[in-house]
């Protein structure tokens, strides 16, 4: 057994993927050096260091067999943090190799490929979800900011979607469980990553002065737009899963 | 702007706007410009929900609750005696404008009452949607409840600036409307509906020709029937609905089950239940029509008028045609897999994409995500399907309705609603 630790990264995942064909290793796990712990002291350890044109080799091949939108897939995989990524993309990678003419991630009757498109499934689903909860506040300085924390990393599969629809004021989503956000300055729409992480105690302090008031009117709205006599909690909670809750003004 | 003030109109106006749920964002596609406010995309987003468990995609609203109409089953209807208010133009942009930019909402959707006339309303109607394009340079999403018996000028105004326009026909028969909205007709529905219909069609004629044709309408018409305020049945539902999707090209067609909020001879009393089950049957079956290529004559007939509130329509066409099952999964083509109990429209294409790498099994079926409790009776694997044996079973009804969950029974249970 042949250990490949690697940064974490997603290039770094892939170089560790292409090193696994150039070594011609056979049994192979692939492991974070985050995640890491020897548990088997007869294992091998083999270094992975990013190289991008490994990475680009491999990615190129990939879109050959199953398209910008299967690589969209297994970045997807990535992005949920699943314990399994490295073994279900390898494994992936692999079969897509052998069958070049098959688009290999539709073979929904392999184990691995049902995985990976289930939690393509959850990841999708999530992401769409952060695109309805976001919930902006406008601060003093006039930046709306949103604070989120979802269960999958999804905050690069949806930096497109607010960068098309908010173009005319100045926005930033954070991420407070990965300690990271997205800021769009009127000009440029990038990631940031604090050192430390961002102090959120009476932050309300510094809401722009209209702010609570437009909160309780949409409280307001949400409040008088309900039917009562058609009241359902089960499938609204169906809708708004809990934990999803402490993102929304109108819950709280 | 005093707040206190917009607040208590919006929750009149809020409140009364609630029982139209013609009001999705999905169909419309309008590209942000650069440095301008919201896009909106095909799909469309549920930002919320509310504890009905109904979406909310849209501020849904209506400019003003004054109406010089009086129909029965609405709230605002002039005799009604409850609190009136009217927004401002500038409220209803302002407004708009600062919940899209906290990402609370789509857009805009906007009715009415009628107050003086039709055109007067329509006017205003319209205003609110041209600044809100032209000052605001908002491209999110707007749909604007037509009024009856406008003109035809209005009507071309409206559908430059707004994305969706929709007049809701109410009551499915024209004897229930003439009961219980004397003052409406019919042709004044129908007529702006024509005049909306030729444009989005004159649109796409002039689009192919020249590029820079200034958009029109461009997510369609929609409607809205109430259900079970008068006494028609589902299969007289079910043709309005496959006559307006032919005839006028309607995107969607929305049932809305009756509630009762107004003391009325001709109408059900305020102790009946909305018909929730009913109206989710009736949306079952406008996506079996929709999505699954069914006619409306398959779904019911003259025979049959009502639809089973036991079973889903799907699953009631199959029990009535068990002759065409089972079906083998291997070789059936997609339209006839679409049609096996238990099995929707991804599951179908999976299927057909999975069964090129291998020979399906249950246990596969299972996989993909189908309801195989249901689905088992009525397929054929190459390896057999033990289950085949119930297909001829006259008690296959009752295995299949005591071995189904089915997530609409407990939800919309009548009976739930009475406590
Ligand atoms: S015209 Fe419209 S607002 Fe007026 S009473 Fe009739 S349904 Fe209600």
């Amino acid at each position: 057994m042949t250990t490949l630790l690697y940064d974490g990264s997603f290039d770094g995942l892939f170089t560790a993927i292409f090193e696994v064909f150039e070594y011609r290793y056979k049994d192979v796990e692939i492991v974070s050096r985050e995640r890491f712990h020897q548990e088997n002291i007869f294992a091998e350890i083999h270094e992975v260091i990013t190289q991008n044109e490994k990475t680009e080799r491999v990615l190129n091949k990939l879109e050959k067999n199953i398209g910008k939108s299967g690589i969209h897939e297994l970045l997807k995989v990535y992005l949920s943090e699943d314990s399994e990524l490295e073994q279900l993309i390898l494994s992936a990678v692999k079969q897509s190799i052998q069958h070049p003419t098959e688009n290999i991630l539709q073979n929904y009757a392999d184990n691995d490929m049902l995985k990976i498109s289930k939690i393509c499934k959850s990841v999708s689903r999530e992401r769409h979800r952060m695109t309805a909860f976001v919930r902006f506040e406008k601060m003093q300085d006039d930046v709306f900011f949103a604070k989120i924390d979802p269960d999958f990393n999804v905050l690069p599969l949806i930096r497109k979607h607010f960068k098309n629809r908010y173009q005319d004021q100045k926005w930033m989503i954070y991420d407070l469980r990965r300690n990271y956000g997205i800021l769009y300055d009127l000009e440029n729409c990038d990631f940031f990553y604090p050192d430390e992480k961002l102090d959120l105690n009476k932050y309300q302090q510094k809401f722009h002065d209209e702010e609570t008031q437009y909160q309780t009117l949409w409280q307001r709205y949400f409040t008088k737009t309900n039917i009562v006599e058609r009241k359902n909690l089960k499938l609204h909670i169906q809708h708004v899963p809990r934990r999803y809750w402490k993102y929304l003004t109108e819950k709280n | 702007m005093n707040f206190d003030r917009l607040k208590e109109k919006l929750e009149i106006l809020a409140d009364a706007a609630k029982y139209d749920v013609s009001c999705s964002s999905s169909g419309g596609s309008r590209k942000n410009k650069k440095g301008a406010l919201g896009d909106s995309s095909a799909s469309g987003i549920c930002h919320t929900y509310t504890e009905d468990g109904r979406c909310v995609s849209l501020l849904k609203i209506l400019l003003t609750n004054h109406c010089i109409y009086d129909c029965a089953y609405c709230v605002s209807r002039s005799s009604n005696d409850i609190k009136r208010a009217g927004f401002t133009v500038d409220e209803v942009v302002d407004l708009t404008i600062n919940f899209y930019r906290r990402n609370y909402i789509e857009g805009l959707f906007l009715s009415s009452g009628i107050f003086k006339n039709a055109d007067t309303t329509m006017e205003r109607l319209v205003r609110v949607a041209k600044k809100l394009r032209l000052e605001e340079n908002f491209n999110g999403y707007i749909h604007l409840k037509s009024i009856p018996g406008a003109s035809d000028e209005l009507m071309q105004e409206a559908a430059l600036y707004a994305d969706r326009l929709s007049i809701n026909i109410e009551i499915p028969t024209e004897s229930g409307l003439k009961l219980l909205a004397p003052e409406k007709n019919r042709q004044d529905m129908l007529n702006p509906m024509k005049y909306i219909q030729n444009g989005i069609a004159q649109y796409k004629d002039e689009k192919k020709i020249f590029r820079k044709v200034p958009k029109f309408a461009p997510a369609g018409q929609s409607t809205q029937m109430i259900v079970g305020a008068t006494n028609e049945n589902d299969l007289q539902i079910i043709k309005v609905a496959d006559h307006f999707y032919k005839n006028f090209n309607l995107k969607r067609v929305y049932y809305s089950g009756y509630v009762p909020v107004l003391e009325d001879k001709r109408l059900p009393s305020l102790t009946t239940a909305v018909p929730m089950l009913r109206e989710n049957r009736l949306y079952q079956s406008d996506w079996l029509m929709r999505f699954y290529g069914f006619k409306a004559e398959e779904i019911l007939d003259p025979n049959m008028p009502f639809l089973d509130l036991e079973v889903d329509p799907k699953l009631s066409w199959a029990l009535r045609h068990l002759h065409q099952f089972p079906i083998n999964l291997q070789t059936a083509d997609y339209q006839m897999i679409l049609r096996i109990p238990g099995i929707g429209v991804k599951t179908a294409q999976k299927i057909v994409s999975a069964r090129r790498f291998q020979v399906l099994t249950i246990e596969h079926l299972k996989k993909l995500g189908a309801a195989v409790n249901r689905a088992k009776y009525f397929i054929d694997f190459t390896a057999g399907n033990i289950h085949l044996r119930h297909l001829t079973d006259i008690n296959l009804r009752k295995l299949l309705i005591g071995g189904s969950t089915s997530k609409f029974q407990n939800q919309f249970s009548q009976q739930l609603t009475l406590f």
